[in-house]
């Protein structure tokens, strides 16, 4: 058994609470040149490059890409013979107030959804908790802002749907979602499982970086037909037209019951932001 | 890409009605930031018949809450918020002569036929370009409502705010036109 010290994990998630919201991933930022260069519309183009501009700002200041640093989304896989000094949840909560509180984040989290107020740190995180062989802890940080988070669904649908009643969902999904989610976006795609776990398989897609597909070659097919469909939408940056609409779209999949085909969209937006460390 | 124009607050009906929806425009002098909880409370305000805590005549509405400012800037970044949540509340400030507003996303119809009836346009701000955008962010001021933290109404001093013409006074909807012309 490893033994890892509590204020290891206070620290690193501190780091990549910040190192997440200040730094915006070169696989993003290569793929906004790409769009940058093939957009047709004068507007279009004009949005795409505040946004290149706007992450070189962010990464020399050490200021946050966006305002809305997000819902602190962490991803633990805990090798089995590792082990922490205390409650490794707590640690990482900790770990979120740290980030937010010295890494001049916006703290955004609403203690009790109806009757609640500012936490005034950002915390809770959500934790997604796996175990792995090994004795080594990763931690993946996924700051999930709100306006895009907004433009997401699950869809109990009927197996006889099949992978085309996906692809309406989907595209269906993006064009309801028009300027709100900030175009260009990042679409993740859960199918199968169950109704809680199809969600968790959208989200958990969204960590992949862009241009990274699905093993499978027929789901790897399909990602790249919907993002072709979806540029194809002519909803453009900030939904004002034009044609980059999405920087790519990630499936994610899982056995169902005979009964049911859960699918779920989660929305990203540009700010498409995870970091990650192993301990 | 034409040369942006560039306007200062407060604006007149004259000012409003030239900008045409895909303009891209330079914003000079105050503008005023309130999201839906700080509308809410203009809102009842106004039903009370109570002044408002700034004159609203020809003024600019920011929808954006900011993140905290590091030692040595005037604000932190500071893009904008789905404009959609303050939908409910826009049609009574326009009839006060609110002439634009700035933010992210669509607006709804009554907000739509607010603007034409009223003479007022909505600005498009790049969201998640929040940064960028608060470098032509100049001076704060919050003016009201110090408890809702990033949702206070601050007077911002902005400079050469860059946004695009999004709604106009003459009914023309840039998501609605944009989109088709480049739908395939
Ligand atoms: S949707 Fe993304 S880019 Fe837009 S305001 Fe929210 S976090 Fe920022």
């Amino acid at each position: 058994m490893r033994e890892v010290d509590y204020n290891t994990i206070v620290d690193a998630v501190a780091r990549l609470c910040m190192d997440a919201n200040y730094y915006l991933g070169d696989d993003v930022v290569n793929v906004l040149k790409q769009a940058l260069a093939k957009e047709e519309s004068e507007t279009g183009k004009d949005i795409l490059g505040q946004l290149l501009k706007n992450a070189e700002i962010a990464k020399t200041e050490k200021i946050p890409i966006c305002q809305d640093c997000g819902f602190a989304v962490v991803f633990l896989e805990m090798g089995e013979d590792a082990h922490v000094k205390g409650n490794i949840i707590k640690a990482i909560n900790d770990g979120v107030k740290k980030g937010y509180t010295e890494g001049f984040l916006r703290k955004s989290i609403v203690s009790d959804p109806v009757k609640g107020k500012n936490t005034g740190d950002n915390t809770p995180a959500i934790v997604h908790t796996s175990i792995v062989p090994g004795d080594k802890i990763k931690i993946t940080v996924a700051p999930k802002g709100g306006g895009s988070e907004n433009m997401s669904e699950v869809k109990m649908m009927k197996p006889a749907d099949g992978i085309e009643g996906v692809k309406n969902f989907v595209i269906d999904r993006v064009t309801r979602s028009s300027s709100n989610p900030c175009p260009p976006t990042v679409i993740g795609v859960g199918i199968g499982g169950t109704f809680e776990y199809v969600a968790f398989l959208a989200k958990k897609a969204l960590l992949r970086d862009i241009g990274q597909r699905n093993p499978d070659p027929f789901y790897a097919d399909v990602e790249r037909e919907l993002l072709e469909k979806i540029n194809n939408l002519g909803i453009g940056p900030m939904g004002l037209g034009g044609r980059t609409t999405a920087l790519d779209v990630f499936i994610e999949v899982h056995p169902r019951h005979i009964a049911s085909f859960p699918v779920a969209v989660n929305t990203n937006c540009h700010a498409a932001r995870h970091k990650s460390v192993t301990l | 890409m034409a040369e942006p124009i560039k306007i200062k607050t407060p604006l007149s009906d004259e000012d409003v009605q030239s900008l045409k929806i895909g303009d891209s425009v330079l914003i000079t002098g105050k503008i005023y930031t309130a999201r839906d909880a700080a509308h809410k409370r203009l809102i009842d305000l106004i039903e009370k018949g109570e002044s408002l805590p700034f004159d609203i005549k020809g003024q600019i509405i920011y929808y954006v809450g900011p993140a905290p400012a590091k030692p040595g800037y005037v604000i932190g970044p500071a893009g904008p918020t789905t404009s959609g949540r303050c939908d409910p509340y826009t049609p009574v400030l326009l009839s006060l002569g609110l002439k634009g507003m700035i933010g992210k996303g669509t607006r709804s119809k009554e907000v739509r036929g607010a603007m034409e009836k009223h003479k007022a346009v909505y600005f498009a701000a790049t969201g998640g370009a929040a940064a960028l955008i608060a470098k032509n962010i100049k001076a704060v001021k919050i003016i009201a409502y110090e408890d809702l933290g990033p949702e206070a109404i601050r007077e911002l001093e902005v400079e050469d705010f860059p946004v695009i013409v999004a709604n106009d006074t003459h009914g023309g909807d840039l998501y609605e036109e944009g989109t088709k012309k480049y739908r395939k």
